[in-house]
């Protein structure tokens, strides 16, 4: 085997290491919230069979000696003989955690510190009451079971194919495989029949098999895989009682999981439940691993075709209707099926943030205990989808944020009680679409956000002036400036001044806006609002002189001809414009780009009013709308470099690029419009100023 | 243009005769008003004619703007003007030759593309000395063709110096 498929299947492996860990963890967590449901139980246990399974063909032998002391712990619970508790329910966690960061040292080549495990793997053994912990290959025979209800039950199927069987293309394989399906199977193969090498006809059947199945499903289930071989073998179904898995030892087939089997081990865990949060997992889906970057190829594909399809429509437009009346009507069909197509593609980008939100519950564990505070975690909406590039981004703003709740919203749980409020903190983390948005919310019923704080520091810092009388939100949204920080000590979790304003400006650069409602003494409410993805964007086209320029539509608030006489000029400060009473600041696109040959009187132009999260609203001046359109957004910094107040580039119907603005760069980048909201102001653009003047 | 493609090694008098070709590199020639330069054709992806550009708001006086070229956004640089010449005022005529570096791609716009010459390593010269003037850097090194001085483009230098421009 070359170690090139060797590394391919290894990074399969950890791939679904990182899903079977996630589905644990989910069902860890149902553990917790009080799900007594033996199927709980037997999936934990699964996942971890299935890990350390997979672990021992690359022979990891440090994570799979610990995973089977895991195994065998889980085992005793799922049998009954160690009855779930508080404790036991920690341990559980803990030993996933440490699995977890075994897994993650077998990845990185890392290896985790000597020892790193033997505590966890101490309590473990003591949970399961053994004298010392088993060597990994020693097997691990299950308990007979209890006849529960819901318990598996346990069929003897003979199968001895008839020769038509294999003539008719059929293949014991896949029947067996089907099999599997529906629970744990053993196989034997009988070899009685087989005849010497010289007697035998490569064409003929001689193998039959003993198949131990241990499921729950009825025996007319088992029935149905064999209903088109039934008279091309010999078939005999017998019931053999209640078991449990008959056999824990890794068999050969199980030990390297393909995608398939992992697959079928999501749809395994009990598709029937009544368990809202499950029944949002693809149950029973029919899944295939796509490298992502064969879908964004797609994708970029897919965006080409937008490009070339405007082009055709503009160019249709230019013919007399009654040419060819059937072009129109086939270009109006192709755009739809594009903007169809274009759905679709987009939607395989898309996944459940639950990748995300999986990660949360052990950072709000550590932390919390780290810091002597409870705090239990919950989550919602964890199946809403949303491009995977978004997902991956969203790790570290949430982070911060959960830290931060921790850290500064929970208190001590005595200051709880005293308070009034349970000791133990709740926070939540909950996920939804809203009008073409999805919004993430992080709440805690911790202290809130205590303004005279906030706004002292911020006055001490320079961020507020001393005579500002700022309203209470904007005095939340304080805590977004660089080097806000209240935490009285600086502690390695929070309180350095680097958390929030990271947090705003990960999600700025998503194309999101965040933002924060607090009442004080009874916690904060932290929104963040992103688009579905990053991809593709809703623009409106301006031209500039003899350029075109894509605002995003999300960051227009309005857009107007303004009169001579509402355009003043402020001393020192450049233009602004009167709207409604509100003296809003103006941009000359044409002179900060340097565009020539453009319109230099905002009366004779056009001004769209654009605004972003923390800067205020200012008025671009440019020379004319030409059109909103949806543009793919194409990366300006891979062949050339980042670009001030440019957020990217897009292909426009007449095969041209136009440069789609960034709103907050060119904000930073012309800091005097301040003066008429400008009650926060940052320190840091001195130089961008003089720039622009 | 072609009546002296040269035969691999021909440029100059082979010093030993072996049986294998002795190793030659090739090079796209282009002329720049009235010097002939060259680029490693290696790193050429292709060649094509002038489109119009779209202006990137502060960038450097040699960079004309980006192009679309099959859905990627591609800086167009004035190699005139990188040069320290005049700016090339482009017409219908400019040729853009598309060039990869590392994982970049740009277009450097050129007068006309001449031809494809083969040159053995060792018949490169190196730039002379002179004194100063930063702008040698820009060439990788000097080669003689047919009596006339081709200069051989050094582009990891171009392309770091361009992004050290538009930083």
């Amino acid at each position: 085997m070359s170690g090139n498929v060797f590394d391919h299947l290894k990074s399969t492996y950890f791939q679904e290491c990182s899903e079977l860990l996630d589905q644990v963890y989910t069902h860890l967590t149902a553990l917790d919230d009080g799900d007594s449901d033996p199927d709980t139980v037997h999936g934990i246990f699964r996942g971890i069979h299935s890990i350390k399974g997979g672990g021992g063909a690359f022979g990891f032998d440090r994570m799979v000696a610990f995973a089977h002391v895991f195994e065998t712990l889980l085992d005793l619970l799922r049998d009954g003989k160690v009855v779930l508790n508080k404790d036991l329910l920690g341990l559980l966690l803990r030993a996933t955690d440490a699995l977890s960061d075994l897994i993650a040292a077998e990845r990185t080549g890392v290896p985790a510190a000597a020892g790193f495990e033997t505590a966890v793997r101490a309590e473990l053994d003591e949970a399961a009451s053994l004298p010392s912990a088993p060597t990994p290959s020693a097997p691990v025979r299950s308990v007979a079971a209890q006849p529960a209800s819901g318990q598996p039950g346990l069929y003897r199927i003979q199968l001895q194919p008839h020769e038509t069987l294999f003539k008719n293309a059929s293949e014991p394989l896949l029947l067996m495989r089907e099999l599997r399906r529906l629970g744990p199977i053993t196989v034997v193969a009988d070899l009685a029949r087989l005849p010497g090498l010289d007697a035998l006809d490569p064409e003929s059947a001689y193998i039959g098999w003993t198949i131990e199945l241990t499921t729950d499903a009825s025996a007319a289930r088992i029935e149905e895989i064999f209903e088109f071989v039934n008279d091309q073998c010999d078939l005999t179904i017998t019931p053999a009682g209640v078991s449990a898995v008959p056999e824990l030892e890794p068999e050969p087939e199980e030990a390297a999981p393909t995608p398939v089997a992992s697959a079928v081990a999501v749809a395994t865990t009990k598709p029937d439940s009544p368990d809202a949060r499950r029944a949002e997992q693809p149950a029973a889906a029919q899944t295939v691993r796509v490298d992502v970057e064969k879908v964004d190829r797609l994708v970029n594909l897919v965006g080409e075709l937008v490009i070339n399809q405007a082009m055709l429509v503009q160019l249709g437009a230019t013919l007399p209707s009654d040419m060819c009346p059937g072009l129109i009507t086939g270009l109006e069909t192709l755009s739809q099926h594009l903007r169809e197509l274009q759905e679709g593609v987009m939607a395989i980008r898309t996944q459940p943030v639950k990748s995300v939100f999986s990660r949360m519950p052990r950072l709000v564990r550590e932390l919390s205990s780290q810091l002597g505070k409870e705090a239990k975690l919950f989550i919602s909406g964890e199946g809403t989808e949303i491009d995977k590039t978004v997902i991956e981004q969203l790790a570290d703003p949430l982070t911060h944020l959960l830290r931060n709740a921790i850290d500064h919203g929970i208190e001590q749980p005595s200051d709880r009680v005293a308070q009034g409020k349970p000791a133990q903190g709740r926070i939540h983390l909950a996920a939804e679409h809203r009008s073409g948005r999805i919004v993430i919310e992080v709440s805690d019923d911790g202290r809130g956000i205590d303004r005279a704080r906030v706004l002292a520091r911020a006055r001490t810092r320079g961020l507020v002036e001393p005579d500002a009388q700022p309203s209470e939100e904007e005095i939340d949204n304080l805590i977004f400036l660089p080097g806000f920080s209240t935490a009285e000590t600086v502690s390695n979790i929070s309180g350095r001044g680097v958390g929030m304003d990271v947090v705003r400006r990960n999600i700025q650069a998503l194309g999101g806006r965040v933002t924060v409602q607090a009442r004080q003494g009874a916690g904060s409410r932290f929104l963040l609002s992103l688009p579905l993805t990053l991809a593709i964007l809703d623009g409106m086209i301006v031209a500039v002189g003899r350029e075109s320029y894509i605002v995003p539509l999300t960051n227009i608030v309005e857009s107007l001809r303004p009169r001579r006489q509402d355009i003043n000029a402020v001393v020192g400060s450049g233009d602004v414009v009167a709207i409604r009473g509100e003296y809003v600041p103006l941009l000359y696109l044409a002179k900060h780009f340097g565009v020539p040959d453009a319109v230099t009187d905002a009366s004779h132009g056009i001004v769209v009013v654009v605004e972003n999260e923390g800067t205020g609203q200012v008025g671009l001046v440019v020379d004319e709308l030409l059109g909103q359109q949806q543009v793919v957004v194409k990366s300006l910094e891979a062949n050339y470099g980042e670009v001030e107040g440019i957020g990217g580039a897009t292909i426009l119907g007449n095969g041209r690029v136009a440069l789609i603005l960034d709103i907050a760069g060119l904000r930073s980048a012309s800091a005097p419009g301040r003066a008429s909201r400008g009650e926060t102001r940052r320190n840091s653009n001195g130089h961008a100023v003089a720039a622009l003047q | 243009m072609h009546d002296s493609h040269p035969s691999p090694g021909g440029a100059r008098p082979a010093s030993h005769v072996s049986a294998v070709t002795p190793p030659t590199v090739q090079f796209i020639t282009f002329m720049l008003g009235e010097g002939q330069y060259g680029v490693d054709i290696m790193a050429v992806r292709e060649i094509k004619g002038w489109s119009e550009t779209t202006a990137i708001p502060n960038a450097p006086r040699f960079i004309n703007g980006v192009i679309n070229l099959r859905g990627i956004i591609v800086p167009i640089m004035d190699l005139r003007a990188r040069f320290g010449m005049e700016s090339t005022a482009p017409t219908r005529m400019s040729v853009v030759i598309i060039i990869n570096t590392g994982a970049r791609t740009t277009g450097l716009l050129v007068d006309a593309v001449s031809d494809i010459i083969s040159i053995a390593p060792d018949a490169i010269r190196p730039i002379p000395d002179m004194g100063a003037g930063a702008r040698e850097n820009l060439l990788g090194g000097l080669v003689a063709l047919n009596e006339r001085m081709v200069s051989l483009v050094s582009l990891e230098f171009l392309m770091s110096a361009e992004m050290a421009g538009t930083a």
